[in-house]
């Protein structure tokens, strides 16, 4: 099923006013209703090399994926189809980055937070590794869909710490799972409903760490209508807020409701694709 | 590395780094800083140390643990913080991470099992002055030697000397009527039908068109799809209603 016409689908990556360099890296592929923030982590350009590796080569298997079989489709263990690739693809991912950086010696150490999501059948799929997260909002309500892998989560969930206490933290930017660091990686991946007129936020810890969720939630509210402006918007804010890193955001508007072909006749042609 | 400093009245007694994760405070001598004095409980207090941050807990000590004159059972220790225990003080300093750059200081690392036992891998315990050459961390070697120590993170004190701007309608029913632009966005019009945002920005308002087939008209002039600077005494005009845009001082 062609996504364009239920989703629409805003990516935009800024540097941030510090760094001279964008070690974050998004793609979308809007027909095939997927969508991928990366935000590199390593020396040199390392970091970008690992960004850039995980979103073109889950752009490239995801597609292949999802155009072999519909992403909702259930497999003999009674995981979606969607689910099943992404567990699949993001190990494969973190394979070869592990691989890349130690075989190259300017790469090693190199990694990456990753935050996927495909849009299938009225839900969502969302896996996600790291920090680098994805919000929802969805009439008057913003909130947070992945839990970040980071000590000052772990922190927050074990009540040392409140997540009021949270913002004063100088262990910010600690990430306790990422891709590439080791041979094999848990990626957390969970399905969410979704109603039309929900607005998806995919960020980096970029925006998330300058700009309170609050004020996100009331820019991703107010801008809705224009996700162009609704991410230009984001990105300017981070940076007046001092932008210490690179920003990402990915914005998805959904249009209307894609429920999956079920009928018997759906599924006989099907077996002709 | 952040430390406390153990002072009695105006004495200064003693400097204690915290470099182990339990930094434990009480009269009996095994405690990491013992304090011999009766109002102090056999095992009083202890810090607990987490790469940068430290937090204090009280070990349900007979006479309490005070922070900046507040009676506390656990309290995440900020720079500055002085821990009261009887006639003792104990001043929290805590650590600015001293990285090579500041754009370091932000970035993204992976943490390791094991490696919250170890101080924090990029923070170098040698003053910044000293002019050996920056370890190898790489790149963004531009900051002055002589960098001010970065604030904790919080919010960057941007705080804007930006006058408060409003809006006063100046046509239709609610001719008149004045709205403050305090939020960092302010939506007007219809949904559906026109919209434009104004953001407040550090160095001045903008206003933008969200949606509908409309621009909105500042000073007899329609926008584009761009971001415009509004000057006091601006005129917009927004599905057919007009505005001023004014400065308060």
């Amino acid at each position: 099923m062609d996504m364009n016409a239920v989703l629409e689908i805003v990516t935009r990556s800024d540097p941030g006013s510090v760094r001279t360099n964008n070690e974050d890296a998004v793609m979308a592929n809007p027909q095939r209703g997927f969508a991928v923030l990366a935000d590199g982590m390593g020396g040199y350009n390392a970091g970008e090399v690992a960004s850039g590796m995980a979103t073109a080569l889950l752009g490239t298997e995801l597609e292949k994926a999802f155009i072999a079989r519909e992403p909702s489709s259930m497999d003999a263990s009674g995981k979606s189809w969607a689910q099943v690739s992404l567990e699949k693809e993001m190990a494969r991912v973190n394979a070869t980055i592990y691989q890349a950086a130690l075989s190259q010696p300017q790469y090693a150490g190199m990694g990456t937070t990753l935050v996927v999501a495909v849009f299938h059948d009225n839900k969502v799929t969302v896996g996600h590794i790291g920090d680098s997260r994805l919000y929802r909002w969805r009439g008057d309500e913003f909130s947070q869909i992945t839990r970040d892998h980071s000590l000052l989560q772990e922190q927050i969930d074990s009540g040392l710490i409140t997540s009021e206490q949270a913002r004063f933290s100088q262990n910010k930017n600690l990430v306790t799972r990422a891709v590439g660091i080791d041979p094999e990686v848990q990626a957390e991946i969970h399905d969410h409903d979704v109603l039309p007129g929900d607005v998806y936020l995919f960020c980096s810890d970029g925006l998330n760490d300058m700009v309170d969720d609050e004020e996100l939630a009331m820019t991703v509210g107010a801008l809705s209508a224009n996700l162009d402006l609704c991410a230009t918007q984001l990105i300017q804010m981070a940076n007046d807020n001092g932008g210490r890193d690179n920003v990402s955001v990915i914005l998805v508007r959904v249009k209307g409701e894609y429920p999956a072909a079920r009928g018997w006749w759906a599924r006989f042609l099907a077996w002709f694709k | 590395m952040a430390k406390l400093i153990l002072s009695m009245e105006t004495t200064m007694l003693k400097e204690i780094p915290l470099t182990k994760e339990r930094t434990t405070i009480g009269r009996k001598p095994h405690n990491d800083i013992q304090i011999d004095n009766l109002a102090i409980s056999g095992e009083h207090a202890v810090v607990i140390t987490i790469l940068n941050d430290s937090f204090l807990e009280d070990l349900g000590s007979t006479n309490g643990t005070f922070i900046n004159g507040q009676s506390v059972k656990k309290h995440f220790l900020q720079n500055g913080d002085v821990i009261e225990l009887g006639k003792y003080r104990l001043k929290y300093v805590g650590e600015v991470p001293q990285q090579t750059s500041s754009a370091d200081f932000e970035k993204t690392m992976i943490l390791r099992p094991g490696a919250a036992h170890q101080p924090a891998p990029a923070a170098p315990m040698a003053p910044a002055a000293a002019a050996a050459p920056a370890p190898a961390v790489p790149a963004h070697s531009a900051t002055s030697p002589g960098m001010a120590a970065q604030p904790p993170l919080a919010r960057p004190a941007a705080a804007p000397v930006l006058p408060l701007g409003a809006i006063q309608i100046l046509s239709g029913a609610n001719a008149g009527k004045e709205m403050e632009l305090t939020k960092s966005l302010t939506t007007l019009g219809r949904p559906g039908v026109q919209v434009a945002v104004i953001a407040r920005r550090p160095h001045g308002y903008f206003i933008t068109h969200v949606e509908g087939a409309n621009f909105p008209v500042v000073n007899g002039k329609a926008l584009d799809a761009q971001a415009h600077p509004l000057a006091d005494h601006d005129v917009v005009e927004l599905a057919g209603t007009k505005m001023e845009f004014f400065l308060k001082n």
